[in-house]
């Protein structure tokens, strides 16, 4: 039972993913099925956060210095830190050796690329069913199906 | 070397970033031409310089070996880094050469299937499709791969939807590409997303150091491992993942069917191979347990049902569309057996299985465009009324089936030789079985083309129609290719070799 609590977001990670893959091989109607492949999709990027997630982490943001643990030249003090050189200043960022905790900010960058992706599938899907519901005037692939019955059944269109 | 010589330098050093970059930058610009030739002629073009490209780079890298591309400058563990090896070399020639071959036959076949205010956009969308097929291959990080990917399935996704001014079940086959597609696509992003928990990059060199250190890595790499080949698993049709394949095969227009076919699937299976013995190797216990009992047992029982399926199929799109499952089970059982010479094997059966089904479509795509025929029993006398696009048709029949001095002969004798080498007497027949059934449903619509006399329309027998010349040029040049690898095989068998020994750390 701990386990449950002490892992909440991949639980709820798992449950989304199920509900949303559910969603899509189970209903029969377009709009449906892309909602559900939405919540699948999304499940993903919780995941991926949560990968992000340094206990204790504060924000990632680069802190114009000196005092922690670079000397007035620059030179970094401690093995691990990683200096980043912009404009004139240095900044350094916290990493294994410095007292500075951070999340991790990768995934976030990671799955805003991703959403930008979601959207564009979700949008295809939805102009395909735009486009079907023109043709079929309907959005039921039960009711498609048997719309081109006879199509399939001759293997030729006309 | 003095084709090299001709090349500029530049290209040589950034021809990985330039082969992703110019149709990424082409196909927005393609998308606002004034429509029509404007926009064939800038694909053609664009098409033109990556074939070059991918000839120099892969003869470049033949000469010096891998070469690494930092995007941005920024190194390896940490920048998006390009890579060029044996293994992906041949796959980019393969891919650039697909375009450009079907740029060529898209020029008569776009004019009758794709309405005039949207064939701009159609060449736009090829042009992101083939950014995104190139991107996935050369990227040397995974999670890269994955955005990749995604560009050339959205694009595809929209091109075979396309095919609804002809036939209007490529709406609904396109949206179930779609969701299957996006599914395979999220399932190999939550791969990717384990293995960065395990190792902490995403850079696929360094992962595969990382898991090397771990021996294989925990649980967790377990995990991600399986959801990584369901996700490439769906978007390289394995045989119970296909549903969407036959569909998508039957109902895109023709020149897309020609270009899904010998490239899409193909660089699914490349990233596949990519994944297993690179990033991951089979020296773990459950990588070599998922080649021995899911690949090779998934790739058998493809290979006899979908061509069984094949058989009975009353459109011919289809039939190629099932035997194509059939044949990505060859290249699975290639790899599944995991040796050099069946690595090599199915690798080589990659190649040439997407320049025979490539020429097929394109063939088959011309007898839609004169006669509006897709079923097996239209294609009677079609061995008179189109002597041409049967011959090549015929050709690339007979090196789909394996007959000797063909491209398929030689991916088969490989394969058959390399699970012979190993032990596995039961898949040798098993190759032998498939090809049989392969012989009967080509041969069932060669002899309908052959034995019988054109239909009469009308109370007059049909005339002698032939395809227009840029039709039959791109098919005969694959219909030619597939007879010259089959008396020729050396180059193509030792690029394979490379592939294979670079794979598996024995070269």
């Amino acid at each position: 039972m701990p386990d449950i609590f002490s892992h909440f977001n991949y639980v709820v990670v798992i449950v989304l993913m199920m509900t949303g893959l559910y969603t899509v091989f189970a209903s029969r109607n377009l709009i449906k099925k892309l909602a559900g492949l939405s919540v699948f999709q999304t499940s993903v990027f919780l995941l991926y956060i949560t990968i992000g997630k340094v206990t204790g982490g504060q924000p990632p943001i680069l802190i114009k210095d000196k005092s922690y643990g670079v000397d007035d030249e620059g030179q970094a003090l401690l093995d691990g830190v990683v200096q980043v050189a912009a404009g004139k200043d240095s900044y350094i960022i916290g990493g294994p050796g410095t007292d500075i905790l951070y999340s991790n900010p990768l995934p976030h960058v990671l799955i805003l690329t991703a959403i930008v992706v979601g959207v564009a599938t979700l949008s295809i899907g939805l102009a395909l069913t735009v486009r079907i519901r023109e043709v079929y005037e309907t959005i039921e692939e039960d009711e498609i199906e048997a719309a081109d019955f006879v199509y399939n059944l001759e293997g030729t269109a006309d | 070397m003095s084709f090299l010589e001709l090349i500029p330098d530049w290209l040589l050093i950034h021809g990985p970033a330039f082969l992703m970059a110019l149709p990424l930058i082409m196909a927005a610009i393609t998308a606002i031409l004034p429509n029509k030739r404007v926009a064939w002629a800038s694909t053609f073009i664009v098409t033109a310089i990556l074939t070059l490209t991918a000839f120099s780079i892969a003869l470049y890298n033949a000469e010096v070996g891998s070469t690494l591309y930092k995007m941005g400058g920024w190194a390896p563990p940490h920048g998006i880094s390009l890579v060029i090896d044996a293994l992906n070399a041949p796959v980019i020639v393969l891919i650039a050469v697909m375009a450009f071959i079907t740029v060529i036959y898209a020029m008569p076949a776009t004019i009758a299937e794709i309405k005039p205010n949207k064939r701009a956009p159609f060449y736009a969308a090829f042009l992101l499709s083939i950014a995104g097929l190139l991107g996935m291959v050369v990227s040397g990080d995974a999670f890269n791969v994955f955005v990749f990917l995604e560009v050339s399935s959205i694009s595809t996704y929209v091109l075979v939807a396309m095919g609804a001014a002809r036939d209007r079940r490529a709406l609904s086959a396109a949206y179930n590409y779609l969701i299957l597609g996006s599914i395979g696509a999220t399932f190999f992003v939550i791969g990717v997303g384990f293995l960065y928990m395990e190792t902490g990059t995403l850079n696929m060199a360094d992962m595969a150091r990382i898991l090397a250190d771990m021996d294989g890595g925990s649980r967790v790499s377990k995990i991600a491992f399986g959801f990584i080949v369901i996700g490439l698993g769906l978007k390289l049709a394995m045989f119970p993942l296909h549903a969407w394949l036959p569909g998508a095969y039957a109902y895109a227009p023709t020149p897309v069917t020609a270009f899904l076919a010998s490239t899409a699937t193909k660089a699914a299976l490349y990233l596949l191979l990519r994944f297993t013995f690179f990033v991951f190797d089979p020296s773990y216990t459950y990588v070599a347990d998922v080649l021995m009992f899911v690949l090779v047992g998934l790739g058998v029982i493809g290979m006899l049902f979908a061509s069984l399926q094949a058989i009975f199929q009353t459109d011919v799109r289809r039939m190629l569309a099932f035997s194509s499952v059939a044949q990505v089970g060859y290249m699975l059982l290639g790899v599944g057996i995991a040796t050099t010479a069946s690595v090599a094997a199915g690798y080589l059966h990659l190649l040439n299985h997407a320049v025979i089904k490539g020429g097929l479509f394109l063939a088959l795509g011309a007898m839609w465009y004169r006669f509006g025929i897709t079923r097996t029993q239209d294609f009677q006398g079609l061995g008179q009324t189109m002597p041409w696009t049967m011959g090549a048709f015929t050709i690339l029949g007979l090196s789909l089936v394996g007959v000797p001095f063909t491209a398929g002969f030689v991916s088969k004798i490989n394969l058959a030789e390399a699970a012979a080498d190993a032990g596995w007497w039961w898949a040798v027949g098993i190759i032998m079985l498939t090809s049989i059934l392969a012989l009967i449903y080509i041969g069932r619509v060669l002899l309908m083309a052959y034995f019988q006399s054109p239909p009469e329309v009308n109370g007059n027998v049909v005339d002698r129609n032939e395809a227009p010349l840029m039709m039959l040029f791109p098919m005969w040049v694959l219909a030619i290719a597939s007879v010259v690898i089959g008396v020729e095989a050396g180059v193509m068998v030792d690029a394979a070799t490379r592939a294979a020994e670079l794979l598996l750390g024995t070269g």
